[in-house]
């Protein structure tokens, strides 16, 4: 990897032109898809490894060596995990990833409270994890209000008040979005929850590691974490459930009543250990690392205002986290986009890059174009990325964004001076 | 996504971008498709007076798949009559770059496209023109 690095470093003229042979020549790829999942420190692969092997033991096994051991680790972890966040080990509840931790908290809060609160509120802009989490209990007979966003991704607080019933249970709000990574104001979403004694869920998988977070200041009443996004294996994630007013839930994976009832299961020691170095990683390094990738996050986003024009970043600019950089480029389809850089990671909001065939659910709701949210690609800058890689993506990108709109109609049009939306389209 | 051989050279290496002047009697323009479905097609044909698309041209935003779709279908015109060209299916375009189910719109698109240019180039000579020509 160093090696290939070191290639790239060329003076400026030279950049251009060589940038684009390294994409010809196969070169390594660039990891710059940090929302998606992060690689593994190496320091957590090796404080998980004796756990694999000569400490295997079951945590739960109370009457030797090998479970006290692994029960130790366990302990230590969950220390790790809940200092990140301001909270106390006893409230941190291990679970195979974010995804099941909030399903826990949606499904297990609103099961236990729902007879005499069947009501719940989340955010349309939320992961597919917690808002199909949400449908399923509106099959169920639940109550489910779904808040819009402004067009900087953020929820409106006065739409929150309004939306609070004396039957509403649940308050469930991402702290950080996973495209556009926008930072909800949770310590106000908080005070209002509390005032109005409605339990306050929040999915901060892309937040923990970026944002400082502390669920008594914030008044958190139920938080999921995930370790793959932060650095640490994929398969393990955390929720954090307070203890003082107490959030009571109903587990959703049941058998030997571990993890207080609230997620049987052995306990998977190894990741739980590299869960808890890596925000123990973070909880030391983290000041520094979101400064750097601050600074890396600016001068991309320079470097393509400077070369490009009409690109718009998705999300608001100021509360977003350093990592993400989500970025339209009008009139050049994302999926094209991402054919013309294959080597160079990234994930599109285009059609074309989903399933559904349908563009980003997020950045509709924020009310972008839909001819724009099809030009988006998001930028993930993380750990390992380094100034080098972001010149070779800028290079690449802005290359392919200059050859495209040669071959875009919008952008002839554009050019031409005819307004793309005086057009009358026949919609497909 | 695995795309074929055929499909990312047509992508990588398109045949005739570009645009002729919209306006000249000769030149037929199709424009189909929309920007909020994620993909435009603007193709255009030259045909002589003897109905036989001289050169055709194409512009193209959409996916990888639109635009080979429409750089094929450009290929492929050259030098055919009115009748010829109008009559070529999508499933051909389908078939020869191998898309994958979900991208089958882009051939339709790109047939669309054409006819919609032939359209044009008779509408703006007078259909009777044309056909005498023929």
């Amino acid at each position: 990897m160093q090696r290939a690095r070191r290639r790239v470093t060329l003076p400026d003229k030279r950049v251009s032109e060589e940038a684009f042979k390294m994409n010809e020549l196969k070169a390594k790829p660039i990891y710059l898809d940090y929302q998606a999942t992060t690689p593994t420190d190496p320091r957590v692969v090796d404080a998980m490894l004796p756990y694999f092997t000569e400490k295997f033991g079951n945590p739960h096994s109370r009457n030797h060596s090998f479970g006290w051991e692994a029960e130790d680790a366990v302990d230590v972890a969950r220390g790790q995990v809940a200092k990140i966040i301001g909270a106390s080990a006893k409230e941190i509840i291990f679970t195979s990833g974010a995804t099941e931790s909030n399903n826990l908290a949606l499904k297990g809060v609103m099961k236990f409270y729902g007879k005499k609160k069947p009501h719940m509120i989340t955010v349309v802009t939320e992961h597919k994890c917690v808002l199909d989490s949400a449908r399923h209990l509106e099959q169920e007979g639940y109550k489910v209000t779904y808040l819009g966003v402004k067009d900087n991704g953020l929820i409106d607080l006065e739409e929150l008040k309004a939306a609070i019933t004396d039957e509403t249970a649940l308050v469930s709000v991402m702290g950080v979005n996973n495209e556009i990574g926008v930072i909800q104001p949770l310590k106000e979403i908080g005070e209002i929850c509390r005032e109005r004694k409605v339990f306050f869920h929040t999915d901060c998988a892309q937040a923990v590691g970026k944002i400082d977070l502390d669920v008594d200041d914030m008044k958190i009443d139920l938080m999921s974490i995930s370790g793959h996004k932060i650095y640490g294996p994929k398969g393990i994630g955390a929720l954090y459930v307070r203890r003082r007013p107490r959030v009571r839930v109903i587990a959703q994976i049941t058998g030997g009543g571990q993890e207080r009832g609230m997620r049987s299961g052995t306990l998977a020691t190894p990741l739980i250990v590299g869960l808890g170095k890596a925000c123990d990683i973070l909880s030391n390094e983290m000041a520094e690392e979101n400064a750097r990738i601050t600074e890396l996050r600016d001068y991309t986003l320079q470097r393509f205002r400077d070369r490009l024009e009409d690109i718009y970043v998705n999300g608001d600019e100021h509360e977003r986290v350093s990592g993400n950089l989500n970025i339209s480029f009008a009139y050049v389809e994302g999926e094209s986009l991402l054919m013309d850089i294959k080597n160079i990671a990234v994930s599109s909001g285009s059609a074309c890059t989903s399933a559904s065939l349908e563009p980003s659910y997020v950045l509709r709701a924020l009310g972008v174009d839909e001819e724009l949210a099809h030009t988006s690609l998001r930028i993930g800058i993380g750990r390992y990325t380094t100034k080098e890689e972001l010149d070779q993506a800028v290079e690449s990108i802005c290359v392919a964004v200059e050859r495209l709109r040669e071959m875009s109609p919008l952008w002839e049009m554009a050019q031409e001076g005819i307004d793309i939306k005086s057009i009358e389209w026949a919609e497909h | 996504m695995a795309y074929s051989e055929k499909l990312i050279d047509h992508y990588e290496n398109p045949r005739n971008v570009g645009s002729m002047d919209k306006n000249e009697t000769s030149v037929g323009t199709g424009l189909v498709g929309a920007p909020a479905c994620g993909d435009v097609m603007k193709l255009q044909i030259k045909v002589t007076p003897e109905g036989i698309i001289e050169d055709a041209k194409f512009k193209t935003f959409g996916c990888g798949s639109a635009i080979a779709s429409s750089s094929l279908i450009t290929e492929w015109v050259k030098g055919k009559s009115l009748d010829e060209a109008g009559s070529i299916a999508n499933s051909q375009i389908a078939q020869e770059l191998a898309l994958p189910p979900v991208k089958i719109h882009c051939s339709i698109l790109a047939e669309d496209a054409i006819k919609a240019a032939i359209s044009d180039y008779k509408t703006k000579n007078g259909a009777a023109d044309v056909d005498a020509a023929e």
